[in-house]
């Protein structure tokens, strides 16, 4: 079975080989046929590819412990769906995970795409099936999953394997790592389809056409996979946090930031023709970010609680950046004169400003990640000395960054292209403003006098209001012309512009997001050591601890403490926070008992025994929820915006819906 | 050309802000990676910054109570105590044997004072042929070992 994959793996990486220069001579030479050859090898590539990966997720399946791989990362006892999952769980099976989405995401894009595009598709082939020979050559000669354990020249076996990283064995983590790479891979289309459209000159934006509801789907799996490792470090870990600028969650950041900003220039080039050179920077510094961010994950290179897989993989992929990103600048150099601008900017109180200082903040933020999260390895290439910055740094720069995206968030989508005339500010801006004014007088009289709270409070008011407004006056207006109820003239109104409302939909998601970050600064923490019958107060609740039980399954060993909880006096529940030792890899975790709430979530975590007193870490934090809530918001919005709208071909219609301001609605769609 | 003197006064009080940020109090936030070897070597300065120091945690030297967490770093033959008093738990991956970074000041008790510990486990299968299974783990009862 061994020999079958590696041979597999092998015989994918010469035909994509194959395919690279198929395509690519096949084009030069106006020969169709060899075009089409290339595009068979891709179909190939992934035939091979999936029987690679079947033969070692049944080897973890079935306990095939003569692989390394299924020796590493799982064990007999492991349920059915951490066994999959750890097809991706270490080194070797995550880069073959990598070749084989990328080989389905080519598959795919050749597919629907073998009547369109005749022009450049042979260049879009050629540079997917180049990333895809650079993830082949490490899967066959790097880091091979099919490494057998061997006494000198004979395949042995081992009895049972190390298990799943116990921290892994969640149900969020499960799928968290293939949103992430789905997100990953994915932006290797829109970058494909922008080099193949530069390097034939195409006339028009069609790569932008053709691949919106690619990088929105992209950037939608980067958004869910961002968001489900957030939640499992609150869930998992121990400590209630969900972000802690850890180089792999930055890793995860920063093609999501460069994606963000891509996909709101790309609406500029799309309406006004302008920002082109950008857009191709853009595209290809998302890409570049993603295979930064595989190696980041993969290599180890930053120390990092994530390390969950190392090796020496990292010249190989300093080498493919290197390579990818020259080719890139030298395309785009080349050829500045095919992406003229062809507007201008003319004022600064407009949509297009708002776009471009959405951009500048993207990457600024972008780029203060990135500084912050290799500023190990430039510290020491620079001064010989490894310098790590904290996550103190991160939140100095990034607090006010994000505050600055908030507002942005709320007006920019409501200055008028061009320019926008002082009533239409008015208009659109006063009451949302004096709302949050009154809401941040309210809160500094009840007390609050955290800055930064303040000013987030007042800003997502102040932003769901504009929304909220928005999606009012347009179902209004259609409500009374159609004669349909409120709730249905909504929907209608979303229908008729999905990607103006969708869009709306994600900023609402934002909005709640940043209401739940904002709830960080009010966090309550105490650590304690108690014997039963002993109480403690934290917030508005009382915690007394009542017993302590353990036992034992087949997957591991328990202990747990039973604690009450009761908020002034009046009971709320027994609360189970528990210490597990997994018999594979003999690793402690914790799993915490979590009384989940809109307002706040009491978290409790059981630290262990101290002699016969249970060390419990009690923790309040209030408005978490939000975040989870925000998330799915934006995954609706995004889900919104990818349905068609209806009046697509009727655009004079969306004037006659007429959006009650001095702006065409046609004008301003999003 | 003055429309564009707007939007250049904008970017540049926007850039020169985060670069603000980003600067300022910098060395507040910096932590230096030292060996256990290193940090002998660094005298009083020793005592001045911020250190990461990395090594693996003694078997059995790991001592618990309430507030904080006591142990020995070893890194070759050269050993550290370290008090960990930080408010996070620690992680699960860390315990005997396991590799650690402990994130904090050097006493001049001679003990290094932890606020952040992260540890990884040792990688284990380093293809050990014929492996015997491993022995069966105990599970750490009411001890102070947990």
């Amino acid at each position: 079975m061994e020999n079958i994959g590696a041979l597999a793996v092998l015989l994918a990486f010469c035909l994509a080989i194959y395919a690279v220069i198929g395509s690519v001579v096949g084009k030069l030479r106006r020969n169709p046929f060899l075009i089409l050859s290339a595009e068979r090898a891709v179909y190939a590539v992934w035939f091979l590819v999936t029987v690679a990966a079947g033969v070692l997720v049944s080897a973890i399946m079935t306990g095939d412990f003569r692989f390394v791989y299924a020796a590493e990362v799982s064990n007999r006892a492991m349920p059915m769906l951490y066994k999959f999952a750890a097809w991706w769980g270490g080194q070797a099976g995550s880069l073959l995970f990598w070749s084989w989405l990328l080989s389905t995401y080519a598959v795919v894009v050749i597919f629907t795409n073998r009547r369109k595009h005749r022009e450049f598709m042979p260049y879009v082939v050629a540079i997917l099936a180049t990333v895809q020979v650079f993830f082949l050559m490490l899967n066959t000669f790097v880091v091979s999953p099919f490494d057998m354990l061997a006494v000198d020249k004979a395949i042995t076996a081992v009895p049972d394997g190390n298990g799943l990283n116990p921290l892994l064995q969640y149900p969020a983590m499960a799928i968290h790592p293939p949103m992430l790479y789905l997100g990953y891979v994915g932006f290797a289309v829109p970058f494909a389809f922008a080099m193949g459209s530069l390097i034939t000159r195409q006339p028009g934006d069609g790569w932008i056409h053709t691949t919106r509801r690619w990088t929105m789907v992209t950037w939608l799996f980067q958004s869910c996979g961002i968001v489900l490792g957030a939640a499992w470090a609150y869930h998992v870990l121990g400590w209630g946090g969900y972000w802690g600028w850890d180089p792999v969650e930055n890793a995860s950041l920063l093609p999501w930031l460069g994606g963000t900003a891509f996909l709101h220039s790309v609406m500029m080039q799309e309406k006004k023709g302008m920002m082109k050179v950008w857009n191709m920077v853009l595209v290809s510094a998302t890409f570049f970010l993603c295979i930064l961010g595989t190696f980041l994950t993969r290599s180890g290179i930053v120390n990092s609680v994530h390390a969950f897989a190392q090796g020496s993989i990292g010249k190989y992929f300093v080498g493919f950046l290197a390579i990818g990103i020259a080719a890139t600048s030298y395309l785009i150099l080349d050829r500045l004169d095919y992406l003229k601008s062809e507007a201008q900017l003319e004022s600064v109180v407009s949509r297009e400003s708002s776009f471009l200082f959405n951009n500048l903040v993207l990457l600024a933020s972008c780029f203060a990640v990135l500084w912050g999260t290799l500023f190990p390895v430039i510290s020491e290439a620079v001064t010989n000395e490894k310098i790590s910055l904290d996550a103190a740094w991160f939140n100095r720069l990034m607090i006010p960054i994000g505050l600055f995206l908030l507002i942005l968030t709320g007006v920019g989508p409501l200055f008028a292209w061009r320019r926008t005339s002082t009533d239409s500010l008015r208009r659109n801006f006063m009451w949302p403003g004096i709302a949050s004014l009154v809401l941040v007088g309210g809160l500094l009289a009840a007390g609050m006098r955290n800055f930064y709270a303040l000013i987030s409070f007042g800003f997502c008011l102040f932003v769901a209001l504009t929304i909220i407004v928005e999606f009012y006056k347009g179902a209004r207006q259609i409500a009374a012309k159609n004669d349909l109820n409120f709730a249905h003239a909504v929907v209608e109104l979303t229908h008729r512009n999905t990607r103006r409302y969708g869009g709306y939909l994600v900023h609402m998601g934002i909005v709640l997001m940043f209401v739940g970050f904002t709830g960080a600064a009010f966090n309550l923490h105490r650590s304690d050591e108690l014997k039963a019958g002993d109480s403690i107060k934290i917030g508005s609740y009382q915690l007394t601890v009542k017993d302590t039980h353990e036992g034992e399954n087949d997957n591991y060993l328990w202990q747990n403490a039973s604690v009450e909880a009761r908020k002034n006096g009046e009971f709320l529940g027994m609360l189970n926070p528990e210490e597990r030792v997994y018999k594979a890899s003999r690793q402690p975790t914790h799993e915490v008992a979590l009384r989940e709430r809109l307002n706040e979530d009491l978290y409790l975590n059981f630290a262990g025994m101290n002699g016969d007193s249970v060390v419990l870490q009690s923790y309040v934090f209030p408005l978490v929820d939000w975040i989870w809530i925000g998330a799915l918001t934006l995954i609706f919005g995004t889900l919104v915006a990818l349905v068609p709208s209806k009046v697509k071909r009727e655009y004079a219609r969306t004037q006659v819906v007429g959006i009650t301001s001095a702006v065409p609605a046609e004008a301003r769609p999003r | 050309m003055k429309k564009y003197g707007k939007f250049a006064a904008l970017v540049v009080v926007i850039v020169g802000t985060l670069i603000w940020l980003a600067t300022a109090g910098i060395k507040e936030n910096q932590t230096y990676y030292k060996t256990i070897a290193e940090l002998n070597q660094m005298g009083d300065q020793a005592y001045s910054k911020r250190l990461r120091v990395g090594g693996d945690v003694s078997p059995g030297s790991i001592v618990r109570t309430a507030k904080t967490v006591q142990f020995l770093l070893v890194q070759e033959k050269l050993r550290l105590s370290v008090v960990y008093d930080g408010s996070d738990p620690l992680p699960d991956t860390f315990k005997d044997g396991s590799q650690a970074l402990a994130d904090g000041r050097m006493g001049r008790d001679g003990v290094f004072h932890a606020s952040r510990v992260e540890a990884k486990c040792a990688s284990k299968y380093e293809a050990k042929p014929g492996g015997r299974p491993a022995p069966a783990p105990v599970y750490p009862n009411k001890a102070a070992s947990f």
